[in-house]
């Protein structure tokens, strides 16, 4: 038999909520299996862990075709609103826990969270803008320090 | 799957250590079975862990996850993480002679 992963670091770059939970359900996932786990949150990733963000997380309606309707129909106003909506009821049924809640979880399994530092400033965000499960705003070199030794997934 | 004595009961495991037959399961069983994952002794809290495990497979034919368990054992998922450090629903289920729960979440 293979040796068993032993450490992930996840990086979520996406804002989108089908950009979001991949990542989060892989580290709370990896958490569960007893495996050291890391998440780092880049770009527009960066909303799943901004307090005034992270309860408005949207489906895309544009440009994504696994919604199976059409962009024109998509930019329609309120079309995201609607399709988040109707995913987040099918999600609550199946028992999958809203973003906050998730976030909350993952920290208490003890899985590191750290946001990028270049992104940070680029959206001219700060410390107090993020989650307290967040543990500091790191670099690029940070991160691969923090996730030597195990596999880096980029979702 | 194989046939091992522990705490002098014979007991048939997969090949993830975990019990196939719920029923072979003894207290002194899960004791030796905590043992080996490193966790020795096993407190009340492990046993409380450990006995709602149990009584949820019985009521519902499958273990709780960790957010589940976290949410109706009484025992907060911080805790969890402490008294089962190579994952909680996991390594719980394992001592307590149910099979490994297969959520996702």
């Amino acid at each position: 038999m293979p040796d068993p992963i032993e450490k992930v670091s996840i990086i979520i770059s996406k804002g989108s909520l089908e950009g979001i939970y991949p990542g989060l359900i892989m580290a709370n996932g990896a958490r569960a299996e007893g495996i050291e786990a890391n998440l780092f949150f880049t770009f527009f990733g960066l909303d799943a862990i901004h307090r005034g963000r992270l309860d408005h997380i949207k489906v895309a309606a544009v440009g994504n075709p696994g919604m199976h309707m059409a962009s024109l129909v998509g930019v329609l106003p309120g079309m995201s609103a609607i399709a988040t909506h109707m995913m987040e009821k099918k999600m609550e049924a199946f028992d999958i826990p809203g973003i906050p809640e998730f976030m909350e979880l993952i920290g208490d399994t003890g899985c590191g969270m750290y946001a990028c530092k270049a992104s940070v400033d680029l959206f001219g965000f700060a410390e107090e803008d993020f989650i307290e499960q967040v543990q500091g705003i790191i670099t690029v070199g940070e991160f691969y320090e923090i996730a030597a030794g195990g596999e880096i997934i980029f979702t | 799957m194989t046939v091992t004595t522990i705490a002098g009961v014979d007991v048939d495991r997969n090949e993830e250590g975990f019990l196939t037959d719920p029923s072979e399961w003894t207290e002194d069983v899960a004791v030796e079975l905590a043992r080996a994952e490193g966790i020795d002794p096993l407190t009340d809290r492990h046993w409380e862990v450990i006995r709602f495990m149990r009584a949820e497979y019985e009521a519902k034919g499958t273990g709780p996850t960790v957010r589940i368990l976290g949410k109706t054992s009484g025992v907060p998922v911080k805790e969890l993480y402490q008294l089962f450090p190579k994952g909680p629903a996991k390594l719980a289920a394992k001592i307590a002679g149910i099979p490994k729960p297969r959520g996702c979440i």
